[in-house]
């Protein structure tokens, strides 16, 4: 078995070493974490092959520069509107390509998208914490933050040529900006009016956007009164309104208690491409039912196992 | 409708979970309801159940959409609280150590003289709590400890603390916690630990679980050091 290794010529922050995530530990304290955008990742996998949860980089907008030192691996490329070279060769965002030692990759931001993902014909070397690679951004636990001058190693890497060439990007790995969420667990804290305020206005990403949530501006939505409600258990997708009246989408590294109410929680299926938006955009949130909310899950989830099959067979 | 101990709402969340309700306000009868809760549910879990976290006064059940919808997690969350027990369910018995020394509790002076005692009285009101695990959050192995004595009960700072060592002991209300991590604060920092509440052990990585009742042994800074080694 052969090794590629890598030195980090640059690493931008928020660049770090994800895997399928960590569930099971939010009694702990412990959120799944894992990659932001989950479908972009397993794509990113299941082009070369691989499990759809195999260790991989995700690559935030600050950008990443990996320098082959030695071996060759192929790798694939998918997730935002990045721009992707080799040398001074331009990829696609979306591409497997196989690099050797002596050259390049460079992965900066593009036209779209917030969050990329690279994955590899081989093992990334990484720490293991609690059974998962995948890194806790506040804490650095997992594979950790990938730093500028550190040394990457692919174990097992292999040169797959058949694998190699640009990949489409599906229409729904592209950012969404019409989320939906169904109201609660505590929208009862809040006036009708406020409610429509929710789900009538249009709210802009602000550059508070990190791994653990997305802050918005957009109308204030003032709680009834004055709250002290006992802190309780969070999910990932839950729109947490401050005591400002501020919306805040938490996001793979949320805490996983908190005494802030909130006013609604955005389908899972929703979050991966919500997170592809960029500071500036604008999203509206739209309500439906829990039931509906199941349905329209299960349609999804359908689609996106039919889609990755059909990958990994053509692949 | 105000959910009680004994009639909890379910309130659906999102696609996946159903957040258990029993109670509004922090009290002990709804804590046990929840610790009742879930442990019935660990020991008789529904199809599609993922995690459950269990809170102060609320348990989150986690199920997974493509195998189960709320109603049914609902109907067999039900099911385990009429089949409930009577006796509160019993958490083990957790030793953490406590150094007061002064230069690993910088707030513990001004605890003193907020509260008008003397800081050998303050470090014997914090060692003659009945701690117990009431939830995690905030970040990775922070136990929230609900049974700080009232004498020594104070508001948190009104701005945090940047760069709080990991170990430290802080207290705020009736709550206490030891920091896991280096991470800033507004709770008051009364002293430090070396008993690591991440373990680094496989089979059981973190010292506590939800329901477990704490107790605190002073040890003197040379002992800390040496347990800090």
């Amino acid at each position: 078995m052969t090794a590629a290794t890598f030195r980090v010529a640059f690493a931008g922050p928020h660049v770090t070493v994800q895997d399928g995530g960590r569930p099971g530990l939010m009694r702990y304290g412990v959120p799944a974490s894992g990659p932001m955008d989950r479908k972009s990742f397993a794509l990113a996998n299941v082009a070369l092959g691989n499990p759809a949860h195999q260790t991989g980089i995700e690559v935030s907008l600050g950008g990443l520069s990996l320098q082959c030192l030695s071996g060759a691996v192929t790798l694939a490329i998918a997730g935002g509107g990045f721009i992707v070279q080799i040398g001074e060769r331009k990829l696609g965002a979306w591409a497997v390509i196989t690099i050797c030692a002596g050259q390049t990759l460079t992965i900066r931001p593009g036209p779209w998208g917030s969050w990329t993902y690279l994955t590899f014909t081989g093992i990334l070397q990484a720490k293991d914490w609690l059974g998962s690679q995948a890194t806790h951004g506040s804490s650095g636990f997992g594979g950790g933050k990938i730093e500028t001058g550190q040394t990457l190693t692919i174990t097992e890497a292999r040169v797959m040529e058949n694998c190699e060439g640009p990949m489409p990007c599906p229409v729904w790995a592209r950012p969404l900006h019409l989320l939906r969420c169904v109201l609660g667990p505590q929208d009862r804290y809040f006036a009708a009016e406020t409610i429509a305020a929710f789900t009538g206005s249009r709210f802009e990403l602000t550059d508070a956007f990190d791994r653990m949530g997305l802050r918005l501006r957009g109308p204030v939505l003032m709680p009834r009164a004055a709250l002290a409600i006992p802190s309780e258990p969070i999910l990932r997708g839950s729109v947490q309104i401050s005591g400002d009246g501020v919306a805040t989408v938490l996001l793979s590294d949320h805490q996983t208690t908190g005494g802030y109410p909130k006013i609604a929680t955005v389908l899972s299926d929703d979050l991966d491409s919500f997170v592809q938006c960029r500071p500036g955009d604008v999203v509206a949130f739209r309500a439906i039912l829990p039931e509906d909310a199941i349905t329209a899950t299960r349609l999804n989830r359908g689609r996106f196992t039919a889609f990755l099959d059909r990958m990994s067979g053509s692949g | 409708m105000i959910p009680t101990p004994d009639a909890p709402i379910f309130r659906p969340i999102a696609e996946r979970a159903v957040l258990v309700e029993f109670g509004a306000a922090l009290d002990q009868a709804a804590h046990t309801s929840v610790l009742r809760l879930d442990q019935a549910l660990a020991a008789n879990p529904c199809a599609g159940f993922c995690e459950a976290v269990p809170a102060f006064v609320n348990l989150l059940v986690e199920f997974d959409p493509l195998t189960t919808d709320h109603a049914t997690v609902t109907a067999h969350l039900c099911r385990l609280l009429t089949t409930k027990t009577t006796t509160r369910p019993a958490g083990n018995e957790r030793e953490v150590l406590v150094c007061y020394d002064p230069a690993l509790s910088p707030d513990l002076a001004v605890v003193a003289q907020q509260t008008g005692l003397t800081a050998e009285a303050v470090i014997s009101a914090h060692l003659s709590g009945d701690y117990a695990v009431f939830m995690y959050g905030f970040a990775p192995g922070y136990a929230y400890l609900g049974g700080v004595p009232a004498v020594i009960q104070l508001d948190r700072k009104p701005s945090a603390v940047r760069g709080v060592a990991a170990g430290s002991v802080l207290i705020a209300g009736p709550q206490c916690l030891v920091t896991t991590l280096l991470m800033p604060t507004g709770w008051w920092i009364i002293g430090r630990s070396p008993t690591p509440i991440l373990t680094g052990d496989a089979v059981r990585p973190f010292l506590f679980d939800v329901g477990d009742t704490v107790c605190f042994r002073r040890i003197t800074r040379a002992e800390f050091d040496r347990a800090s080694r």
